[in-house]
C-alpha cells in the first residue's frame, strides 16, 4: 500500500446492532485524520457515495444468519485485499448465536405465527467460518481506539498492538482492586480477552465477558470458583452464554453446566 | 448520485436498493402509475435477530445488557426501558439523585445521537453533499464543532456508563457505581461550551431550505407533569390519547405487511402515528427550558411543528435542552447514599416506555417468582414510524412527479432520513418472510 493512491476502505454490515461501525464515527478526534488517510469507498451508514471495489481494507461487522448473507460474504471477500472482522457478532456469532443452542424450528414457532416463512439459517456463525479473515478485533462493542490502532497498523504494514491477555491484566494496570477477591463478586475477567480496559470491575461490577475468551482460558477452574461464590449451574451457564456464546471455550463451558 | 439507485427503464419507479446514512439496512421502492403513486414500500432486509425469543429464560437483571445490543446507536434507551419495565414489575421506585443520574445519562445519549444525525446523516442532504467527510472539506469549522459537541454527549455516557456504546453501569435498582460531585465538574465546564454550540447548531440548520410539506399527524409521546420527557410520563397524543404506559397493548397493535416483513405498529381504529422529536416537541413545548424555547423562537419554530423536514431543527433544539438539563442536574448533584436500592424478584408483569432519541421505546416483560423472563415484547420507535414514513413518501412524491429522477430520488431518501430511522432496531423482531405469488 505504498503508492500515491489512498487505500480504499469499505465497511460492511451483516447481522448486528451497528455499534461497531458506529465506533468509527465515534472517533471524534481521529475521524477526519482517518478520512484523510484512506478513501472511504463504501460506508453506507455514513455516505451515499459508493465506489466500486476492489477495496484495500474491508471492515466487516455482524454475523452470518441468512442464506443470502452466506453468499454475500463471499462477494465481500473477493473484492477485498484485507478483510478485518470487528466485534463479537463477526468474530463469534454475537448474541444472536443464542439460537445455536435451540432447535431453531421450535424456537421460531414459539414466537412467530408463520414459521414456514422465516428465511433464516439454523445458526448464527462468525465470518471466519465462511471465508478467510485476515484479522479479528474482539469486543461487544469493539474498543474504538483499538480500531484506530488496527487500521493504523495495516495501513503502515505492521502488526497491530492488541494484546491477547486477560481482563485481569487490565485491572492490574488500571489499579483496580480485584472485585472477586475483595468483594466476592463473580467475574469472568480471568478468562476474558482484554481490550475494554477492564471497565466493569472499575465500576464495582464483575466482568461479563463481552470481549469473549482470551487465549487458552481455564474456564473450568473459574467455574469452580464461581460455584464457591454461590453461583448455581444455571447462573454459570448464563454467564458463559451471552454475547460470545458460540466462541468455543465459552460454548463448551456453558454446555458443561447444562442439566 | 448514489450508485445503489436504479432507474426503471420506463422511468415509472424509484428504487433505492440501499438506503444510505441510516442505521441498519433497508431500501425504498416507489411505484407509479401514470401521474399517481401506486405503491410505496420501505423495505427492510436487515436480518432478524430474535431478541424476544432468547430473552425467555434469562434473568430479569440481564435484560438491560442484552436488549442494549439491539441497537448500538441508542443502547441507553434500551437499558432504560428494560430497567423501568423490570422495576415496574417488581414495585421498585427510584427517586432523588439516582433518578437525576438516569436523566443525565439520557441527556448524553440524546446529545450524541441527535448531533450524529443532524450533522453527519441529515445535514449533507440539505447542503448537497454525499457525506460529512466531503462536507468537512468545505465547512471544516462546522464539522469540527459537530464532532466536539457529539463528543460531549459521549463523554457523559462514558463517565456514567463506562463506555459510549453498550455502557455497563446501569442496573435494575440504580447503578453499580455513582460518580462523586468532583467527577462531574469537568463535564460542567465542557457543557457550557456545548450549550452555546447547540444554540449555534439551531441557528445553522434554521437557515436550510425546507420543502413545503406538512401533514396532520397524530403525534404520540410521553408527557410528564413537570419535565420534558425522558424516562417517565403518560402516553399522550394530539388527538385525545392519554393513557398510562401499562395500557399500551390495548391501544396499539402491530400489523403484518407482507413485503417488508417487519411489523408496522398502528393505533387501534386510527392507523399510523408519529413518534420522535417532532411529536415530543409538539406535545411538550411548554416543558422545554427557557433557553431551548428561546432558541426555537429564534429559528421561527412555533410551539408545534408538522413539517418532518424541520425535524433537524427540532433535534437541534432538543440538543440545547439536553445540554441545559445536564448542566442543571450536575449543579444540583449530591452523591446518593448508595448506588442502587435492593431489588428482590417476584412474579409479575412490568411495562415501560422511555423516549429514545427517535421516539417512544416500549418494553413489556412477564417474569416468574425467581425473576426469570417468561415473555418479552419490545416495540422500537422506527417500527412505529414505518407506516407514517410510507404515507409521507406517497404524498411527497405525488406532488413532485415533474422533478428530475435523480433529484426526486435524493429527496425521497431525505424524507426517510427525516425520521432518523434505526433499522437495526426495527428488525430485532422482524418476521423475515418470502413474498410468494
Amino acid at each position: 500500500m505504498k503508492s500515491n493512491r489512498k487505500p480504499k476502505l469499505a465497511v460492511w454490515k451483516f447481522a448486528s446492532c451497528d455499534g461497531c461501525q458506529l465506533s468509527l464515527l465515534d472517533c471524534e478526534d481521529e475521524l477526519l485524520a482517518v478520512a484523510g488517510a484512506v478513501d472511504i469507498a463504501n460506508f453506507p451508514e455514513a455516505s451515499r457515495e459508493v465506489a466500486k471495489g476492489p477495496y484495500d481494507i474491508s471492515l466487516v461487522e455482524g454475523s452470518i444468519t441468512t442464506p443470502h448473507d452466506a453468499e454475500r460474504i463471499h462477494q465481500v471477500r473477493r473484492s477485498s485485499k484485507l478483510l478485518i472482522t470487528i466485534g463479537a457478532c463477526a468474530t463469534a456469532g454475537g448474541i444472536q448465536a443464542l439460537r445455536n443452542f435451540k432447535d431453531v424450528k421450535e424456537f421460531t414457532s414459539i414466537v412467530y405465527a408463520s414459521p414456514e416463512y422465516i428465511e433464516t439459517l439454523k445458526k448464527s456463525t462468525p465470518i471466519a467460518e465462511h471465508v478467510h479473515v485476515d484479522y479479528e478485533l474482539r469486543g461487544c462493542p469493539i474498543n474504538k481506539l483499538q480500531l484506530v490502532e488496527v487500521l493504523n497498523a495495516f495501513l503502515n504494514g505492521r502488526k497491530p498492538n492488541v494484546t491477547p491477555q486477560s481482563v485481569c491484566a487490565e485491572c492490574k494496570m488500571r489499579g483496580t482492586v480485584c472485585v472477586m477477591a475483595a468483594h466476592g463478586t463473580p467475574c469472568l475477567g480471568p478468562v476474558t480477552h482484554a481490550g475494554c480496559g477492564a471497565i466493569c470491575p472499575a465500576y464495582n461490577r464483575g466482568c461479563y465477558g463481552c470481549f469473549g475468551p482470551k487465549e487458552t482460558p481455564n474456564t473450568e477452574s473459574l467455574s469452580s470458583w464461581l460455584t464457591l461464590l454461590g453461583m448455581k449451574d444455571d447462573d454459570i451457564l448464563r454467564a458463559f452464554r451471552s454475547f460470545n456464546a458460540s466462541a468455543e471455550p465459552f460454548r463448551k463451558e456453558s454446555e458443561a453446566h447444562e442439566r | 448520485m448514489s450508485k445503489t439507485t436504479s432507474v426503471n427503464l420506463r422511468g415509472n419507479s424509484i428504487k433505492v436498493d440501499f438506503l444510505a446514512r441510516v442505521e441498519g439496512e433497508g431500501g425504498l421502492h416507489i411505484k407509479m402509475k401514470g401521474k399517481n403513486v401506486s405503491d410505496v414500500k420501505l423495505v427492510i432486509f436487515e436480518p432478524p435477530r430474535f431478541f424476544e425469543a432468547f430473552l425467555r429464560g434469562r434473568k430479569y437483571t440481564e435484560a438491560p445488557d442484552i436488549t442494549a445490543r439491539i441497537c448500538g446507536i441508542c443502547p441507553i434507551a434500551y437499558q432504560m426501558s428494560a430497567i423501568h419495565a423490570m422495576e415496574n414489575a417488581l414495585g421498585v421506585k427510584i427517586d432523588g439523585m439516582l433518578r437525576s443520574l438516569r436523566r443525565l445519562l439520557y441527556c448524553g445519549e440524546w446529545i450524541e445521537s441527535h448531533v450524529l444525525h443532524v450533522y453527519m446523516l441529515h445535514a449533507p442532504d440539505f447542503l448537497g453533499y454525499q457525506d460529512v467527510i466531503r462536507l468537512a472539506k468545505d465547512y471544516p469549522d462546522v464539522v469540527q464543532r459537530a464532532l466536539q459537541l457529539k463528543k460531549i454527549g459521549n463523554e457523559i455516557v462514558t463517565l456514567l456508563g463506562g463506555r459510549e456504546i453498550h455502557p455497563i453501569n446501569a442496573r435494575v435498582g440504580g447503578f453499580y457505581k455513582v460518580p462523586s460531585k468532583r467527577d462531574l465538574q469537568p463535564l460542567a465546564e465542557r457543557l457550557k461550551w456545548a450549550q452555546e454550540a447547540a444554540i449555534e447548531t439551531v441557528r445553522l440548520v434554521a437557515k436550510f431550505t425546507f420543502p413545503e410539506f406538512e401533514r396532520d399527524y397524530e403525534f404520540v409521546a410521553l408527557r410528564h407533569p413537570d419535565e420534558y420527557p425522558f424516562n417517565e410520563g403518560r402516553l399522550v397524543s394530539n388527538k385525545g390519547l392519554d393513557i398510562p404506559v401499562s395500557e399500551y397493548d390495548n391501544h396499539f397493535i402491530e400489523e403484518h405487511v407482507p413485503y417488508s416483513n417487519a411489523l408496522h405498529s398502528v393505533l387501534r381504529q386510527r392507523g399510523a402515528y408519529h413518534v420522535g422529536p417532532l411529536a415530543r416537541y409538539s406535545l411538550n413545548f411548554d416543558r422545554l427550558s427557557p433557553l431551548a424555547k428561546e432558541s426555537a423562537k429564534e429559528a421561527e419554530l412555533g410551539p408545534t411543528c408538522n413539517n418532518p423536514f424541520k425535524s433537524i431543527i427540532v433535534r437541534s433544539v432538543e440538543t440545547v435542552y439536553a445540554c441545559e438539563e445536564a448542566l442543571r442536574i450536575i449543579e444540583l448533584y449530591e452523591p446518593p447514599d448508595r448506588p442502587s436500592v435492593a431489588v428482590e424478584p417476584h412474579a409479575g408483569t412490568g411495562y415501560a416506555c422511555t423516549e429514545a432519541p427517535r421516539g417512544i421505546l416500549y418494553h413489556r416483560y412477564h417474569i416468574d417468582d425467581k425473576g426469570i423472563i417468561l415473555d418479552a415484547k419490545i416495540v422500537p420507535p422506527t417500527s412505529q414510524n414505518q407506516k407514517t414514513i410510507e404515507q409521507d413518501l406517497r404524498e411527497f412524491v405525488s406532488k413532485r412527479m415533474n422533478l428530475p429522477h435523480d433529484q426526486l430520488t435524493w429527496q425521497c431518501e431525505q424524507a426517510v432520513r427525516n425520521y432518523d430511522p434505526c433499522i437495526s432496531c426495527a428488525t430485532h423482531f422482524l418476521k423475515l418472510t418470502v413474498e410468494k405469488d
